[in-house]
């Protein structure tokens, strides 16, 4: 047996957008015990909600992530709503499915760029975040934010969108669906990129079930959990399937989002189809007494949030389980046994989150 | 051929002008909803104090007796939440982006006009005559 050594990756590292640090314990190049770090980035949201009202929350629930925004915002208004037992008209409920089908598709384009970058494919990774700017004008254009979107709210949604631009919406889709499978044309079939993913971070199905992955993590191991099919939101009346892969290395996790990016454009177009008429909010008063766990799927996976409100203005407890945390410890298993230069790749797999981890 | 699926994009870059724009040299890219900056035009307000209420990071205080509006754009998250909830419609959005701020500060305090006096004392002079029909 040779020499144990560690080897501290992060909190600043190059490939990594957010502090998650890992102390990699090699023995040569091979990484044998990996022992994870958050902490550096906590803000303490959840206190918070005990000193601001439970409609004022939604803003602070909406900024414990700066990717997912939208879907943080969107399952604790679910959650409230759900409490007070408010029934949303059906329009609000299609306009929050599109947006936060939005979301998912500037978080995938984001990671897509993010992760061409730690395998060191730059112009791979400046057209991923080309294609990611047409996402973001679409929704500054309907909401007013470009990742806070801001716009959901107890009850309903605080902006509606006019018919033509939906019609404007739709097209854009069309011509962006266009360029996007040239952009994952090169993530899945070029051969540079497949011999740096394929084989590498291995996941079995019976691991990820049993530590808990969610999200893609899951999905590329063979697991077709999806939240979205509960039906929350107007998922409900739109036809989906979870996109599932079975090899459960790097290239299948890859292919999971790159797959899913379609799916959620397939999902806007059917809801721009489908969205009825009608007012977008309804008055909300008095405060919700009771507690309720709200569940979504965010881009990462699914995210819990817990709500518990005892009749008063501000709530009691209000606790998140963001994805990210729970992707940690399929992580762990994920990085034990590979080598010390694919140990970037196999982190940026699970689209670390820290900020939403620690919130 | 699997090696050279990225040729026709990098091609297609290589003669295309570039994506970027160039802010803060040219102005960002904007549209009519687009939250900037929070702005009020004092000879509207009333000192309600609805916006101080509702905004959920804190940054509005008013001052009813001094007459005056304060917002730390520090703390302001822009989330127009003040713009929907006040009543004379004196706030609004500006959908210009604030410069980055280079020091300290943020505060910024106006003398508003209050609220409107009584019937028989309000004079023509005072534009704040729409609110409290």
């Amino acid at each position: 047996m040779s020499k144990q050594i560690t080897i501290p990756f992060g909190p600043q590292h190059p490939v990594l957008p957010e502090p998650l640090h890992l102390d990699l314990v090699l023995e040569d190049e091979k990484v044998v015990d990996v022992v994870p770090t958050i902490g550096y980035v906590h803000r303490g949201l959840e206190k918070l909600v005990e000193k601001r009202e439970y409609t004022e929350y939604v803003y602070i629930a909406e900024r414990i992530c700066g990717i997912c925004s939208f879907i943080h915002s969107q399952t604790y208004v679910q959650g409230i709503e759900q409490i007070m037992g408010l029934e949303v008209p059906e329009r609000a409920q299609f306009l929050r499915t599109i947006w936060g089908e939005y979301s998912r598709l500037h978080s995938h384009l984001l990671w897509l760029g993010c992760f061409a970058d730690s395998m060191g494919f730059e112009s791979l990774f400046m057209n991923s975040w080309r294609l990611r700017e047409h996402i973001l004008d679409d929704l500054e254009a309907t909401t007013g934010g470009r990742v806070i979107q801001g716009v959901c709210k107890v009850g309903g949604v605080r902006k509606d969108i006019a018919p033509e631009k939906l019609d404007e919406m739709l097209k854009g889709l069309k011509g962006l669906e266009h360029e996007l499978h040239d952009l994952t044309n090169v993530f899945l079939h070029d051969s540079s990129v497949k011999n740096r993913l394929r084989g590498i971070g291995k996941l079995s199905s019976e691991d990820a079930y049993y530590l808990g992955a969610v999200g893609p993590t899951a999905r590329g191991s063979g697991i077709a959990i999806d939240i979205r099919e509960t039906g929350y939101g107007a998922f409900g009346k739109i036809n989906f399937k979870p996109v599932v892969e079975h090899d459960g290395d790097c290239y299948a996790r890859c292919a999971v989002r790159a797959n899913e990016m379609f799916g959620s454009i397939d999902i806007i177009e059917q809801c721009i189809k489908k969205i009825p008429d009608g007012p977008v909010d309804m008055k909300v008063t008095g405060a919700p007494d009771g507690e309720y766990f709200s569940r979504a799927e965010q881009p990462r996976g699914e995210v819990i949030h817990y709500i518990k409100g005892n009749g008063k203005k501000n709530l009691v407890r209000h606790r998140v389980r963001t994805p990210t945390f729970t992707n940690i410890p399929p992580l762990v298993t994920l990085l034990k046994g590979c080598e010390l230069a694919d140990v970037p790749v196999i982190v940026l797999t699970i689209d670390p989150c820290i900020g939403c981890a620690e919130r | 051929m699997t090696i050279f699926q990225m040729t026709k994009t990098v091609l297609k870059s290589l003669f295309s002008r570039p994506a970027t724009l160039m802010y803060p040299a040219k102005p960002a890219k904007k549209t009519a909803n687009t939250r900037g900056h929070v702005e009020i035009d004092p000879a509207k307000c009333i000192t309600c104090r609805m916006c101080q209420r509702k905004c959920p990071t804190q940054a509005i205080c008013v001052e009813v007796k001094e007459k005056t509006w304060q917002i730390d754009q520090m703390r302001c998250v822009v989330c127009a939440v003040c713009v929907d909830a006040c009543p004379t419609k004196c706030l609004t959005m500006d959908t210009q982006y604030r410069p980055a701020m280079t020091a300290r500060g943020g505060l910024e305090k106006f003398t508003v006009a209050g609220p409107k006096k009584k019937e028989p004392a309000a004079d023509a002079a005072k534009p704040a005559d729409k609110p409290k029909e």
